[in-house]
């Protein structure tokens, strides 16, 4: 036995000590009497899990597995193939993808790019202009609501009412951006959560326009003309409402997002948000307009948002405020932080991760959460830049002193 | 009148239990520059470490003899619980990203409040829990108004922990080195502060006082949840940046500033709306001082 494996076993068995000093206070303590059994068993289950973990860690050190030569291997393979080979295949896989998975498979490939396309919007703000937004799922909140109402009041199709979402969510952008423009870092984040908490209060409780929680029922789906081959090719009137018509109604969406944020990042504007999120004084001293590009940056982030959101409401055909809650917020920060700021694979890797993973454990109903949880705090453990950190970033000018 | 002084009352208990919690996100603030999610969640354990003690004490009937004793026990063992739990939880997810950039901290922050938040659901259920009622009976009358006994050991025990706290900072030793750390961490370990140490420490006392208010809230509303933590989270966040996060009188200042304004709300203009008036007072406050009430200009002086 190594010294270094004996420190390990006295850290081990403390921890497992400390563990349950914490759980058994909440476990063995019942007016019944006092238990110890249960404490026990969940102390022992986490320690048989960093066994193993640790076990399958030095495993692949120790016996030189290559698990990481095995990947290194694929990944310059794969670097070989041309380009575009890449991207038709993408295109035909996400194409094929709605024809060969089950309908539970169609339901989470259209949750996750809802997600790709709310994380592209957050990126905008977050990983290219580096405004901390906690209360980013308010515009997806205003575009729902917006076609909701336009829907219901006025019969609005959808393709009319979708540009209106995002000039809605613009505006809600602007109006959030505009007090915040002074504000740095953590005051910032608060005024924005405070912002999200606002609208989904006034969402709650304006009863007259937005039903309050019991929210709004009655939103049409949208629809397209369709030549129908049984009349003879002529154009008929489909609803857009079987999973795999909204899936492509949402493919087409995140599609534009990843286009539209791809254009954005790499124009003129898309740098001088780059260079506010590295150094705001210095980016001004150069001749970067401060004021109009932080509040461009909120609104074009709200545009996405407020499409997502027009989305939703048209594939719920139902909204109420519940949908529409902080932690949806922090969901779309984590997909942004955990797939890497700034980097569109990276996020769309990110609402993957956060969206179909926790489907996978779906039998652990009531550990769901908690593993999400824990994953989550593990991640930025091991990789605190991200899954796949963007190429053009720097140290922010804010931390470089702290 | 009448009505306006006891709503005040409610308001200053309510502002207490804002401020408790506000304190431990200003001083953990105040010395590592981050926004402790997880907070929430200490206060929400608070509560049912509270209620599991008092309801245990109550069936083996120490509750009968000596009502008060138990009380104190159950703070004084609940903010020891929350405390450890707080050290731990500082290890585990905070302490190995000291040099990493602010959002992945603060993700590892959420990720734990959601773990923490599920592991209190899994462990004690999703239904609400009952305080013993013991505590709940009697008011006192005093010129005209009307305490009860809930309002009276709330404000009571509150300005005693915030005294305390006070104390602790500014006249011991700990305080001094907490101080020094929150100044220029740097600096601070040059002179032989052990900044990891006094970091879990200050984590230990925010917890701490996080747990109290959580007892107090339970006693006061009569029962706890397992997702209580959030929402006074926010707003007790919301009080330590109004204040101007880092001061610790801000903390407290905020504190009241939001209870007050919340009881106000409903009292006068709409129940329903509480809420967004203390967003919105934030909002403004933060607007014509980006710092907050009592804040130090950041942008300048961290440089």
């Amino acid at each position: 036995m190594t010294p270094a494996s004996k420190s390990l076993i006295s850290k081990l068995l403390l921890a497992a000590l400390w563990l349950f000093v914490l759980v058994w206070p909440l476990t063995g303590i019942t007016p019944q009497g006092l238990e110890f059994a249960k404490a026990l068993r969940i102390v022992g289950a986490a320690m048989a899990g960093t066994l193993l973990c640790l076990g399958a860690l030095k495993l692949n050190k120790s016996m030189n597995l290559g698990v990481g030569r095995a990947v290194s291997s694929v990944t310059s393979s794969l670097s070989r193939t041309p380009g575009w080979l890449w991207k038709w295949g993408l295109v035909v896989a996400l194409a094929a993808f709605p024809f060969v998975s089950s309908r539970y498979g169609q339901d989470v490939a259209i949750n996750v790019l809802v997600y790709v396309a709310l994380g592209l919007g957050l990126n905008i703000v977050v990983g290219l202009a580096g405004l901390l937004d906690l209360g980013y799922i308010a515009f997806y909140g205003v575009g729902a609501y917006t076609y909701a109402l336009l829907s219901i009041h006025f019969q609005m199709s959808f393709w009319l009412a979708l540009p209106l979402c995002a000039l809605f969510a613009a505006t809600a952008g602007c109006i959030i951006g505009y007090p915040t423009l002074r504000m740095r870092g953590d005051y910032l984040a608060i005024v924005t959560l405070g912002f999200g908490e606002i609208l989904r209060l006034v969402l709650n409780n304006w009863m007259d326009l937005t039903g309050g929680p019991n929210g709004l029922l009655g939103i049409k789906a949208p629809v397209i003309y369709l030549p129908d081959p049984e009349k003879g090719w002529e154009l008929t009137r489909t609803l857009l409402k079987s999973p795999t018509a909204q899936y492509f109604l949402i493919l087409a969406i995140a599609a534009f997002t990843v286009l539209a944020v791809r254009r954005l990042a790499d124009s003129r504007i898309g740098r001088a948000w780059e260079a506010i999120r590295e150094d705001e004084t210095a980016a001004s001293i150069m001749g970067v307009n401060t004021f109009a590009l932080k509040l461009l940056a909120y609104a074009m982030g709200a545009v996405f948002g407020g499409l997502a959101g027009a989305f939703f409401s048209a594939k719920m055909r139902f909204v109420s405020p519940g949908s529409f809650t902080f932690i949806e917020s922090a969901m779309v920060l984590a997909m942004v932080v955990l797939g890497g700021m700034g980097s569109i694979p990276g996020i769309v890797l990110g609402a993957i991760a956060l969206i179909a993973l926790p489907e996978v454990f779906r039998d652990f109903e009531h550990y769901r959460m908690l593993v999400f949880g824990a994953a989550m705090a593990i991640m930025m453990l091991f990789r605190p830049a991200g899954l796949i950190p963007a190429k053009r970033v720097g140290r922010r000018s804010e931390e470089a002193h702290s | 009148m009448d009505f306006f002084l006891q709503q005040l009352i409610n308001a200053v208990t309510l502002g207490g239990f804002y401020a408790l919690i506000a304190l431990g996100y200003t001083m953990v603030y105040g010395i590592i520059q981050l926004i402790n999610f997880a907070h929430g969640e200490f206060f929400a354990a608070g509560g049912y470490m509270g209620v599991i003690l008092l309801a245990w004490m109550n069936s083996q009937g120490y509750m009968d003899s000596h009502p008060w004793l138990c009380l104190g026990i159950a703070f004084v063992l609940a903010m020891a619980y929350c405390a450890v739990l707080a050290m731990g939880v500082e290890k585990v997810a905070y302490k190995p990203l000291r040099r990493a950039s602010k959002l992945s901290v603060l993700l590892s922050a959420l990720g734990m409040s959601i773990f923490l938040q599920n592991g209190l659901m899994l462990t004690q259920g999703v239904y609400d829990k009952t305080y013993p009622g013991v505590y709940a009976k009697g008011a006192l009358e005093l010129g005209g108004f009307t305490f009860t006994y809930l309002q009276l050991i709330a404000i009571a025990t509150t300005a005693l922990l915030m005294v305390g706290l006070n104390r602790l900072v500014y006249k011991t030793r700990l305080g001094k080195a907490m101080r020094a750390t929150a100044q220029d961490r740097v600096m601070a370990t040059l002179v032989g502060i052990s900044s990891d140490r006094i970091i879990s420490v200050t984590f230990a006392i925010g917890a701490a006082l996080a747990a109290a208010s959580g007892i107090l809230v339970g006693l006061y509303y009569g029962s706890v949840r397992y997702d209580m933590g959030f929402v006074p989270g926010i707003k007790a966040f919301a009080a330590a940046v109004l204040g101007g996060i880092g001061s610790i009188t801000g903390a407290m200042l905020g504190g009241l500033i939001i209870g007050i304004t919340e009881i106000f709300t409903a009292a006068y203009i709409s129940g329903e709306y509480k809420d967004v008036f203390a967003f919105v007072i934030l909002i403004a406050v933060l607007y014509f001082m980006p710092t907050g009430l009592m804040g130090e200009n950041i942008n300048d002086t961290r440089v």
